[in-house]
């Protein structure tokens, strides 16, 4: 079947809609049982909460809104035909992503350095609420770096097709698709920031 | 086709969301210092629901979608809510 | 019969014959035509039942007689987790949206293809990987799975067989599961013919759009749930370990949240078969058009909200037991709105008894036992008396097997003839009907029975007590198993050398019925124009 007759930019959005909530359920599920225990371990989340590097966090907030902005940005001039721009935009989302990932590591490794990871020998000294705090810190941070790092991949595609004229002024859906996709994960951190490295 | 609903949104407009989102950054980690006992997670939530909500209308234009698609994600957040807040049923009575 | 719109002379063997791509393996399996996709569904499915079905009559074979029969516990107990997981996650989660909406909702509602070809494409293979995953756990790791098909903690995170690899199958099925249910609902918003209003949908149509929401809202939490399970079993991370700050009843509450509207991912489908079929073999309209449809999404949106009735002995709240007790009887309100509007619509109906008709009629009775004994378990008081017995084996598979199986059989019958253009024999398939219902009954009513005087289920042993209802059970299994035999081997020689069936052997009014039997590739020559409701027989000509 011809994919011409079937170009429907309607119905692609649609479908990444649908897509979207269910990764907003994905979470939600982490949130589940982050809601759970909080209300269980009030005062060890807080405790725990704040041997998190509020700086790193705060970084990476800023870091996730602004590539959000612009590959908003990117989305507007892509359909006004301003390739260049929509090249370098997108560009700066992918750039974003990688320092994103970088921070990660590096706020992890610190962690793990001290033997606070799942099953670790200072994860274990510590009382239930603390460990489920940081149980869940990994999970959740975890899983929202798979998708940074999805996001990122599929951003890198939408560059080369950017460049290759494949994606174009008339024909931009590839690129808006990818967009809300990466707003998702900034969607997610938004929350991920205040209840895991804010929490007093 | 896309170009029959094509709306593009000005970049200034996407500026002022991306200032508004930096400045309740900024009140999100102030507020967090300050000790209001078990008001602080619900007013986290609070400003944190508001900058989805500030993401979601302008960078990923549901402000401009049609209403099917607002009442999709009405679904979708609603159903979560749902989810988390019987759990609570069990939880909170235990 | 009536040609409704166009047609051209085509192929006879319409979307079977391949044509100048050539035929083999390839052009099925890379195909991207919605109906090949559904047959590659059905064939897998129908195999996967069959060995669910095989293991199944292994565990009757073991209850046959208190003690050792056949088996041992651990065997045993391998054998009934994989019987549930392939049954539920393999074959009636996927059976009938896969397979038969796949075939013929596109055609039901007038368009060339689903909105995401590929994309379906690609749901199948996730299928298969995921059920090579969950098959392959079997024989690789530890051993096969002995948790049962729920996976509850704190065993499934101690036990040393290979639960993480069928967690994982678990995962990618979902997946699948999650991609079908967007494609389906992208297409009825999308891809409606010309004049397809939402009430002229098939009420198979509205049935598969109630289920795809469910399955786009729920299925993520099995995602989640799974992808805990497995890293729990990998880094000991403890989230459902009390010891470590978890809670094992959180897991329960995460499984049930989605398990639970699963059901109704698995029943709904089989409700809108049943609805299509009963006016075309009544040959009356449907009585309560918008009842049947908006009860679908009346059933979708209240399933999400009593999973809480699966845990009543887990030691959650009583106010928790007490609100989804409630809720649960909540729930009972539209499937009882559907059995009352297709019991209106037989009423002076001329009521042809063709196979399909005779699998759609049983369906009615055996799910109301059925959605009645749901009751009787959603009630607290009761459940906390037959809970984790019998009487819930029998429960889900009068809801399962009698609702969503002889749903799924129903709809063999009723649309294979046009998806080959060949009719199976119609004596063979009424007596094959006959032996399945009666073998059926023989052996879930019994069960129902021995639950009732307190058998627990998942053990390989019981009290010589209630040796009498075992073997009835067990011989039951065996009428049921000669029923499915029989019935299989008629489809299939009718699928192969039946006699044409022509384009509409049911003087059914939905689209499909319009077209050639088989359908060519892309279903219509000309793009439909629809001017009246599925059920019009009169407008169509028919009555």
């Amino acid at each position: 079947m011809s994919e011409a007759a079937h170009k429907d930019y309607t119905g692609a959005k649609l479908g990444m809609w649908l897509f979207l909530f269910t990764e907003l359920i994905l979470f939600g599920g982490l949130f589940i049982l982050y809601a759970v225990y909080l209300h269980r371990y009030p005062a060890e989340f807080a405790a725990a909460g704040s041997e998190l590097n509020e700086v790193f966090g705060a970084a990476n907030t800023l870091l996730l809104l602004s590539s959000s902005l612009a590959i908003a940005l990117a989305t507007s001039a892509i359909q006004r035909g301003a390739k260049g721009r929509t090249l370098w935009l997108v560009g700066a989302t992918i750039a974003s992503a990688l320092i994103f990932m970088v921070n990660k590591y590096v706020e992890w490794s610190a962690k793990i350095g001290h033997g606070l990871y799942p099953d670790g020998p200072a994860m274990l000294e510590r009382p239930p609420g603390e460990i489920a705090f940081f149980s869940l810190y990994y999970i959740t941070t975890g899983l929202h770096g798979l998708h940074v790092l999805i996001g990122g991949a599929l951003l890198v595609w939408v560059w080369l097709r950017v460049a290759a004229d494949a994606i174009h002024a008339e024909d931009y859906v590839a690129l808006e698709n990818s967009g809300l996709y990466w707003h998702l994960v900034d969607l997610v951190w938004i929350f991920i920031f205040p209840l895991y490295y804010l929490i007093i | 086709m896309s170009s029959a609903s094509k709306h593009i949104v000005s970049d200034r407009i996407f500026i002022l969301v991306w200032l508004a989102l930096l400045a309740l950054t900024g009140v999100t980690v102030a507020v967090s210092h300050i000790d209001l006992g078990p008001w602080n997670v619900w007013l986290a939530l609070s400003i944190a629901s508001f900058k989805s909500g500030l993401v979601i209308a302008f960078f990923m234009h549901m402000k401009y979608e049609n209403r099917l698609l607002k009442g999709f994600f009405f679904c979708a957040l609603l159903t979560l809510a749902i989810f988390i807040g019987f759990t609570f049923f069990d939880v909170h009575y235990r | 019969m009536s040609s409704y719109f166009d047609t051209a002379p085509r192929s006879a063997r319409g979307f079977l014959d391949s044509g100048e791509s050539g035929g083999g393996l390839l052009s099925w399996i890379f195909s991207t035509d919605h109906k090949r996709i559904g047959l590659l569904y059905l064939s897998a499915i129908v195999c996967l039942f069959l060995i669910g079905v095989l293991l199944g009559l292994l565990i009757r074979l073991e209850l046959i007689a208190p003690g050792e029969t056949l088996m041992g516990a651990q065997t045993y107990n391998a054998v009934f987790t994989l019987h549930g997981v392939i049954m539920i996650f393999l074959f009636i989660i996927p059976g009938i949206p896969a397979v038969f909406g796949n075939l013929m909702l596109p055609i039901q509602i007038g368009a060339r293809d689903v909105a995401f070809p590929r994309l379906n494409l690609l749901s199948w293979w996730l299928y298969m990987l995921g059920g090579a995953m969950a098959i392959s756990a079997l024989f690789s790791g530890g051993g096969p799975p002995d948790t049962g098909w729920t996976f509850y903690v704190p065993f499934s995170l101690e036990t040393t067989t290979n639960v993480s690899m069928a967690a994982l199958g678990v995962f990618v099925l979902g997946f699948s599961s999650i991609l079908t249910g967007l494609n389906f609902i992208v297409t009825v918003h999308r891809l409606r013919a010309e004049g397809m209003t939402w009430t002229r949908l098939p009420l198979f149509v509205w049935s598969l759009y109630a289920t795809a929401w469910v399955q786009v809202l729920a299925t993520p939490i099995l995602g989640i749930t799974v992808v805990l399970i497995i890293l729990e079993r990998i880094f000991s991370t403890g989230l459902f370990d009390p010891t470590r700050g978890g809670d094992p009843i959180m897991y329960q509450h995460l499984f049930w949240i989605y398990s639970h509207p699963a059901v109704y991912i698995m029943v709904l489908p089989g409700m809108g078969v049943v609805s299509d079929i009963i006016p075309v073999f009544s040959r009356k309209p449907i009585f309560g058009y918008m009842a049947i449809a908006l009860s679908s999404l009346a059933i979708a949106a209240f399933g999400s909200l009593v999973w809480g009735h699966h845990m009543f002995t887990s030691g959650m709240s009583d106010m928790a037991i007490l609100v989804f007790s409630l809720l649960t009887f909540i729930v009972a309100i539209p499937s009882a709105i559907k059995v009352f509007n297709w019991v209106a619509t037989l009423y002076k109906g001329s009521i042809h008894l063709d196979p399909p008709m005779l699998f759609a009629l049983s369906f009615i009775l055996l799910f109301s036992i059925g959605g009645l004994t749901g009751l009787v378990l959603g009630a607290a008081a009761t459940d906390i008396h037959v809970h984790d017995t019998y009487f819930v084996v029998a429960h889900f598979h009068y809801v399962m097997f009698g609702g969503t199986g002889f749903a799924f059989f129903a709809a063999l019958h009723f649309w294979l003839p046009k998806v080959f253009g060949r009719m199976y024999d119609r004596k063979i398939a009424n007596l094959s009907w006959g032996i399945l219902f009666v073998g059926f009954n023989i052996l879930y009513f019994s069960m129902m029975v021995v639950g009732l005087r307190g058998m627990p289920r998942r053990y390989y042993d019981y009290v010589p007590e209630f040796t009498v209802l075992n073997v009835m059970a067990t011989v039951g299994s065996w009428i049921l198993a000669a029923g499915l035999f029989l019935m299989f081997a008629n489809l299939l020689r009718g699928m192969l050398r039946g006699a044409p069936a022509g384009d509409n052997p049911w003087r059914a009014a939905t689209l499909e019925w319009s077209i050639p039997s088989p359908p060519p590739a892309e279903n219509f020559a000309a793009d439909p124009v629809v001017t009246r409701g599925p059920y019009d027989f009169k407008g169509a000509g028919l009555s």
